[in-house]
């Protein structure tokens, strides 16, 4: 008898392609895809229910397909699409969770939750350490957005996994995530032509390459192998750290440096246009930014990430075309500029 | 002699550090073993380089530093240390501070160990942390291994801006017990100034009188660490901006710790601002070993105490000694 898995917000990139990589599991027998609009993209033997999480419907769908694996991907930072406003998100990230962890305490047969969850549960301030760990409390607790959602919904999974001490339950702090078919927050503001940055801050941003985090998500969703224990709370990072400068830089970007209440109206009016998401903790993420510990990846649930940050920001690059200004172009001219300043002396 | 010259990425460093050689020769009698290897071979070779060449390898260096430096392909560690434009930067803009200005006398460096992690701990004076900066170039510049002292810096520091970024390029990381630790244990070299603010805004009357050192957190986190604690006494960073009063309605408007009033600042502006050319000694101390304790002393409160007091009692003692040796505040 194979295992049934449940994955939540399948219409999103990330969650379809975990889909298809799942169904190639010889040990699963049965993925149901929920979501409450259709994915635009193939799940291929995948059944795709439309429910809403936020609602008590999903107990039922859990109930009657006997699902053993819940993977909840269902906690974003933005909304797909024009699926409504920040209020939807906030909505879907904490109801959905609670609604979901409802009906997974409801559902005896329920023996493993994985969550995708985000390193915004460490918000990023000036006063935390530099180097997070999985035991590190954020000193300064986040006052709104994706990061309090993060802290709200791995309160409630804490408060699950007492009562079900059956389930393991499996936490992955995702940093951020980036590759060629990123479309996160993140990635659509390395997209733009010229960068703000915020005046005199240089921050370290540390990302996990989608691939990677695709099996890091595997892992968890499967039994321990030998020797790992694939339950409790993850950091999920590529090794290594890039300051922004350093990325944009790589991509060949010019940044345009602004006062911090600048930045701030900046983004304001950005957002009012669509151009992209710049709510105030993409903002303090930009200014201070956030650096996490992954021994606990390593050593307890065994897992290597296949890129450094460094190659998944390249990777990334690559898929974006060169900016402005391209670096090798900024290299070939210095290397010219060498050769012409070390040929005159030998006239 | 001559390979050792052409090492790609060494010309600027060795370049400097000759240019450096006589003060550090007279000052410091240095052991053999670094001065072999360090001092050796670029000595006999830079007088054959001097000229055209020299300058056409420093160019060239310049320029493949400008290349990485545009492209980005440099490497940051995960505390946002920028090794090379720490080396190459910033260090040169502190070298002629240090040597000119303040004219650093730098002793007892080779008590910081060669390899392994290791704890420094310094009196904090001087209004400004220039004393901290001046530490690290001291142990940057003349330690025998190359080794790079990691400042744990006030969490003011990283509020404010260009300051923040540069301090994290610098290799300065906020003064916590978990980024002090997971650097002791990396093995590197952590220097910290238990003070804090009571030591770098105490009135100018009561200089080199040591404040209370926190709450010994640093002990605890060199036992966890096994690291040992080198005590270092800093003269000369307290006469720089002497401290005759406190503005503190002022400070608490623009949330600082403390408003410095000196003789001249803020009554001559800028030029106010600028500190005292004192001259400076930085004596660093025997090793206190803590690795001969077991795991849990590093929760034992009464041990915590005596290791404190004994680093405090030992700095305060070099202290006054290095006061009573001194001829002038200037000279």
């Amino acid at each position: 008898m194979g295992r049934v898995v449940l994955v939540t917000g399948v219409a999103r990139q990330l969650a379809g392609r975990f889909v298809r990589r799942i169904l190639s599991d010889p040990a699963v027998e049965r993925v149901i895809g929920v979501d409450a609009v259709a994915p635009a993209h193939p799940l291929d033997g995948a059944e795709f229910l439309k429910a809403d999480i936020r609602h008590p419907a999903i107990a039922r769908v859990l109930a009657e397909t006997g699902v053993d694996t819940v993977v909840h991907m269902d906690v974003n930072g933005t909304p797909l699409g024009s699926r409504g406003g920040r209020t939807a998100v906030k909505e879907t990230n904490v109801i959905g969770t609670m609604q979901l962890l409802g009906a997974c305490q409801k559902a005896p047969r329920v023996q493993r939750l994985v969550v995708k969850s985000s390193t915004s549960f460490y918000g990023s301030a000036p006063r935390d350490p530099a180097v997070f760990g999985e035991d590190t409390p954020p000193k300064s607790l986040p006052s709104g957005g994706f990061a309090k959602d993060v802290v709200e919904v791995e309160g409630y999974i804490r408060g699950f996994a007492r009562r079900r001490p059956d389930v393991a339950v499996c936490v992955l702090r995702f940093a951020n995530v980036l590759g060629p078919c990123a479309d996160s927050p993140l990635a659509e503001y390395f997209s733009l032509p010229v960068l703000p940055t915020v005046l005199g801050y240089d921050p370290r941003l540390q990302f996990v390459h989608e691939e990677d985090a695709l099996a890091a998500l595997l892992i968890a969703a499967s039994e321990p192998r030998r020797g790992t224990l694939n339950s409790g709370t993850f950091n999920i990072a590529g090794d290594g750290v890039l300051l922004l400068s350093q990325t944009a830089r790589r991509l060949g970007r010019p940044t345009l440096p602004l006062l911090l209440p600048t930045v701030t109206w900046a983004g304001a009016a950005l957002r009012a246009v669509g151009v992209s998401d710049f709510s105030p903790e993409q903002i303090r993420l930009l200014t201070h930014g956030r650096v996490v510990r992954t021994t606990q990846m390593r050593e307890t649930l065994g897992f290597d990430p296949q890129y450094t940050t460094a190659e998944t920001f390249a990777e990334f690059a690559r898929s974006r075309g060169p900016g402005l200004l391209p670096p090798d172009c900024l290299a070939r001219t210095v290397d010219r500029l060498a050769d012409a300043l070390c040929a005159r002396p030998a006239q | 002699m001559a390979d050792a010259k052409v090492i790609p990425f060494g010309e600027e460093p060795r370049a400097r550090r000759t240019a450096r050689r006589p003060v550090n020769g007279t000052a410091v009698p240095l052991t053999p073993v670094p001065e072999a290897r360090t001092g050796g071979p670029s000595r006999p070779a830079q007088p054959a380089a001097r000229g055209g060449r020299s300058l056409d390898d420093r160019l060239a260096g310049g320029l493949r530093f400008l290349r990485r430096r545009l492209t980005g392909e440099y490497e940051v560690d995960d505390f946002g240390y920028d090794e090379e434009l720490t080396d190459q930067v910033l260090m040169s803009l502190l070298r002629p501070l240090a040597e000119k200005y303040f004219r650093v006398d730098v002793r007892g460096v080779e008590n910081i160990p060669a390899d392994g992690g290791a704890l420094v701990v310094a009196n904090h004076s001087g209004t400004l942390p220039l004393d901290g900066l001046m530490l690290q170039a001291a142990v940057h510049e003349h330690h025998p291994a190359d080794r790079h002292l990691r400042l744990l810096a006030a969490d003011l520091v990283f509020v404010l801006p260009v300051v923040s970024a540069l301090a994290r390029k610098a290799g300065h990381t906020l003064a916590c017990a978990e980024d002090a630790q997971r650097l002791l244990e990396r093995g590197e070299i952590v220097g910290v100034m238990p003070e804090g603010f009571k030591g770098i805004g105490k009135p100018f009357a009561d200089r080199y009188k040591l404040q209370r050192f926190g709450r010994g957190g640093f002990v605890s986190t060199a036992l966890r660490a096994g690291a040992p604690i080198v005590p270092c006494s800093i003269v000369g960073a307290e006469e720089i901006y002497p401290m005759i009063g406190n503005a503190r309605t002022l400070a608490r408007v623009l949330g600082l710790p403390y408003f410095p009033l000196t003789p001249t600042f803020p009554w001559l502006g800028p030029v106010g601002a600028l500190p005292l050319p004192t001259k400076w000694t930085i004596q660093f101390g025997e090793p206190i070993a803590t690795d001969g304790y077991p795991p849990e002393a590093a929760d034992d409160p009464m041990l915590m105490f005596n290791l404190t007091d004994q680093v405090r009692e030992t700095i305060q003692h070099t202290l006054y000694k290095l006061l009573v040796q001194r001829r002038s505040v200037f000279f």
